[in-house]
């Protein structure tokens, strides 16, 4: 029959469901002159089982042409007020140059993960059998891209006024507190598709991003970055997107087979606690950087984890799955957490990127306030005696270099779960060789993949080994490109203050 | 006459990023090309080997068995990042949906002589998974080439390759009035008929191709030129007299894509020939055993389209080819 002839009968026409399934997993086919095991060499070595590609569920109905038709129109919108924020000194309008420094730990730290996610995507994209999940893979692959370049742009006005945000991709390669996002998500991305699906569409973008992505933008909004808010609200449809394809692969798999159920929750315990770790960053930038703070990390981990957290786990547990392993350790630590974090880098920063400050007066009865438990108990008397210490110019620095947990790679600052006072220390033998973490969950993730955590390229390590640059500060420093001096030690006296002080001392006089 | 309105203006403390100042030899204004491509990808110090292919670290220069000093020297000259890229193809878009509502509007599709519709149904719509195997390649060479340079627009030609094969499927679409039995139809030619297997061989060769630039050089040099030229241009043009001029609206995306990427695939080849006699040579082997591969895939469908004009057409779509990678400083 003839095409001619079929145009004259009059067929029935495609719903719209059909009609998508037409124009992206009708695309695929099973191939012949090449085995499907050697096209899709990587499906199956991870144990999970697919019966039936066809069963997933898009979780978007996007096509190219809608995509580029939406996409094209957020990046008009974004880019105008980019470069009215730079044609209009934007940056002046922040509540206080202090600020700068949560931008510098996104740029060095979060940004290059943006970039990362975009080639792990394009893996996953190549290589799961179904068109289907390829597609929604290949098109985060692309935001994810964007989401980096978008992120390199906004900033890239703050890098013309400010330090620390000149050199980020050689830093996050090469600097030591740096080496804990690089190498969760190299962990991810050197994991098969299945896992690195799960690290970073479920756990990552689903389970956690209200606790990075949205803490960061939300952190721009209240402290007058009009242009990092911009890119974030124009990210956010994309988010979206990325968090509907996270829950679908999850129950994706456990809906293909029952055997596949203990694989996906051991990945979701694994990748909750790396995910987790990962957060103390964000837990130190929310209570400790933000001049104008948003809510603690106490209020947030409830908010999201706990309650929101708790509600995903419930839903998920007709499936047969589990609340993450240590979940209980991690609201166990949501009172001491930020405030450990942020006086090892009061100690560290003559090695950081950013500025660290002891908090004014009203921040530190803020964070009293918010942490009535264990603030006053346990913190605030040592950040007074670092204070006086300061104002007598005695500001202490440590230059003993701390160790590092072979699987997270943070410093060993962590405390017993149910002793705020006892440091947590791990460790176990492999292969005649002891290695040290900094919690049950990072040893658990050494036990299960040892030969994959020995390979962790640990900062502290290489710089007594001799790989960084050479034996003294200024010679790692200059191995990291910092410049000392202005990247990194206290904001009290360094150039960014000097001259927001002189930038807005019209302001200050006005007010008077 | 011009107007001034005062801004206060500071002083900037540097203009770029470090790394791009690094490139451009100082510190002087970049453009958002320049700084949302150097350098974003990782080149030391990684942590784990992939457990997928353990050989190499996860972004790996001897994925390739071209050498570069560089690889940010494989610079796209249409300058595409995200943004501009996005809003290049939704102009190009907006003028397709115009033709297509055109189109449609005036039911013009049905004008076309019934013989030659039939010819339309057999040589493009099962293109679309010709489609589908470019946008694999292009998603292989995002996953494991090396630099940003070339895998970001690598990025960008997965996406157009699946827009194209989406704007076939619409061809059929409109062609099969809405029922889809035209894309059915052409996957079956895809899979079984006699005159698309060796095209369907070279694509499934091609997938599973190790080295990115060899597979680079495969799609998006010689397949492509094998295809677009032959499909949009010269049964495009036979096509006029059989009424089917409409085709030729709908299918305009292709042929300015095509015009637009062969500037990107020319730069990529060339630079990389020029850098070495070895990289000359390997480009130029590759070049060599895929052209036949095309010229044998392409003929049967020639021949069908154009019978006894097919053989001469393809030979003009390969002198073109053969003349465009000499340009490009490789031996044919």
């Amino acid at each position: 029959m003839s095409i001619a002839d079929k145009s004259t009968a009059k067929p029935r026409k495609l719903g719209l469901k059909e009609r998508y399934a037409h124009l992206t997993r009708g695309l695929g086919w099973e191939t012949t002159y090449q085995p499907m095991s050697k096209v899709f060499p990587f499906t199956d070595y991870e144990g999970i089982k697919i019966h039936d590609w066809d069963k997933w569920q898009d979780p978007f109905r996007l096509t190219m042409d809608s995509y580029w038709k939406f996409q094209a129109e957020k990046e008009r919108k974004l880019y105008a007020v980019i470069d009215s924020f730079a044609q209009n000194n934007g940056h002046l309008n922040i509540t206080d140059a202090r600020y700068v420094n949560a931008i510098k730990l996104f740029l060095t730290g979060v940004s290059p993960l943006e970039y990362s996610a975009h080639r792990g995507y394009a893996h996953v994209g190549r290589h799961f059998v179904g068109a289907g999940p390829r597609i929604a893979c290949q098109m985060q692959a692309i935001d994810e891209l964007r989401h980096a370049q978008t992120q390199i742009h906004t900033i890239s006005h703050y890098n013309k006024f400010f330090d620390g945000l000149h050199d980020a991709r050689h830093m996050h390669d090469h600097v030591w507190y740096l080496s804990v996002p690089k190498s969760f998500f190299e962990d991810a991305c050197s994991a098969g598709p299945f896992e690195f699906l799960t690290a970073i569409s479920f756990s990552f973008e689903y389970v956690l991003t209200s606790l990075l992505f949205v803490p960061f933008m939300s952190g721009a909004a209240y402290n007058g970055d009009m242009a990092t808010v911009t890119f974030g609200f124009s990210a956010q449809s994309d988010e979206a997107r990325h968090m509907t394809l996270g829950l679908e692969i999850i129950k994706f798999m456990l809906e293909q087979d029952e055997g596949n159920v203990p694989i996906v929750q051991r990945w979701i315990d694994k990748w909750f606690w790396r995910g987790y770790r990962l957060l103390t960053i964000v837990a130190m930038m929310m209570d400790y950087m933000l001049p104008k703070r948003v809510m603690s990390w106490a209020e947030a981990w409830e908010i999201y984890f706990e309650q929101g957290g708790g509600a995903l786990f419930e839903d998920l547990s007709r499936y047969g799955i589990r609340m993450p392993k240590y979940h209980e350790v991690a609201s166990k630590e949501k009172g001491r957490l930020s405030h450990e974090v942020w006086a090892t880098f009061y100690n560290y920063t003559q090695a950081t990127a950013f500025h660290t400050w002891i908090p004014e007066k009203d921040e530190l009865d803020w964070l009293s306030a918010k942490y009535p438990e264990t603030f006053d108990q346990l913190y605030r008397p040592r950040f007074e005696y670092w204070k006086e210490q300061s104002d007598q110019g005695k500001r202490f620095y440590n230059n003993v270099l701390p160790q590092l947990c072979v699987t997270c790679q943070i410093p060993m600052i962590f405390t017993e779960p149910d002793d705020p006072k006892t440091i947590c220390f791990r460790s176990t033998l492999y292969k005649g060789e002891r290695y040290h973490f900094c919690s049950d969950g990072c040893k658990d993730i050494f036990l299960y993949e040892p030969e994959k955590y020995i390979q962790s390229w640990l900062p502290v390590h290489q710089i007594y080994q001799g790989n960084c640059g050479g034996a003294t500060v200024p010679e790692v420093l200059n191995w990291y490109h910092m410049s000392l001096g202005n990247d990194n030690m206290d904001y009290q006296g360094s150039p960014d203050e000097t001259l927001w002080n002189e930038w807005t001392a019209d302001r200050h006089k006005s007010a008077i | 006459m011009t107007l001034e309105i005062k801004t206060t203006s500071l002083k900037p403390r540097r203009h770029t990023f470090a790394n791009v100042a690094r490139r451009l030899g100082a510190d002087k204004p970049a453009s958002r090309y320049d700084e949302a491509m150097f350098d974003l990808q990782a080149t030391d110090i990684f942590h784990y080997r992939p457990t997928w292919e353990p050989q190499y670290e996860l972004f790996d220069a001897r994925r390739t068995a071209i050498k570069m000093a560089d690889f940010y020297a494989l610079r796209d000259p249409r300058q595409y990042y995200y943004g501009t890229y996005t809003i290049a193809r939704s102009r190009m878009m907006e003028s397709t949906e115009k033709n297509f509502s055109f189109v449609e509007k005036r039911s013009q599709m049905a004008s076309i002589d019934p013989a030659w519709a039939q010819k339309i149904q057999d040589y493009l719509i099962p293109l679309r998974h010709f489609e589908w195997g470019a946008n694999m390649n292009n998603s292989q060479i995002t996953d494991v080439g090396f630099g940003t340079a070339i895998t970001q627009a690598t990025m960008y030609a997965t996406m157009d390759r699946l827009g194209i094969a989406q704007l076939i499927s619409r061809v059929g679409l409109m062609m099969d009035g809405g029922s889809g039995e035209s894309l059915n139809e052409a996957k079956l030619a895809w899979l079984n008929g006699p005159m698309w297997q060796p095209m369907r061989h070279m694509v499934e060769d091609s997938l599973v191709v190790p080295d990115w630039f060899e597979l680079f050089v495969a799609q998006n040099l010689v397949f492509d030129a094998m295809v677009y030229p032959l499909v949009y241009s010269e049964f495009d043009s036979v096509g006029q007299a059989h009424g089917a001029a409409p085709l030729s609206m709908l299918c305009d995306f292709m042929a300015d894509w095509f015009d637009e990427t062969s500037r990107w695939v020319n730069a990529v080849i060339s630079t990389a020939a020029k850098e070495s006699e070895e990289n000359r040579v390997l480009l130029s082997g590759w070049y060599k055993s895929w052209a036949e591969r095309a010229v044998a895939a392409v003929t049967p469908i020639a021949k069908h389209v154009l019978e006894d004009e097919g053989e001469a057409a393809v030979e003009r779509a390969r002198l073109t080819l053969e003349n465009r990678a000499k340009v490009l400083s490789l031996t044919v």
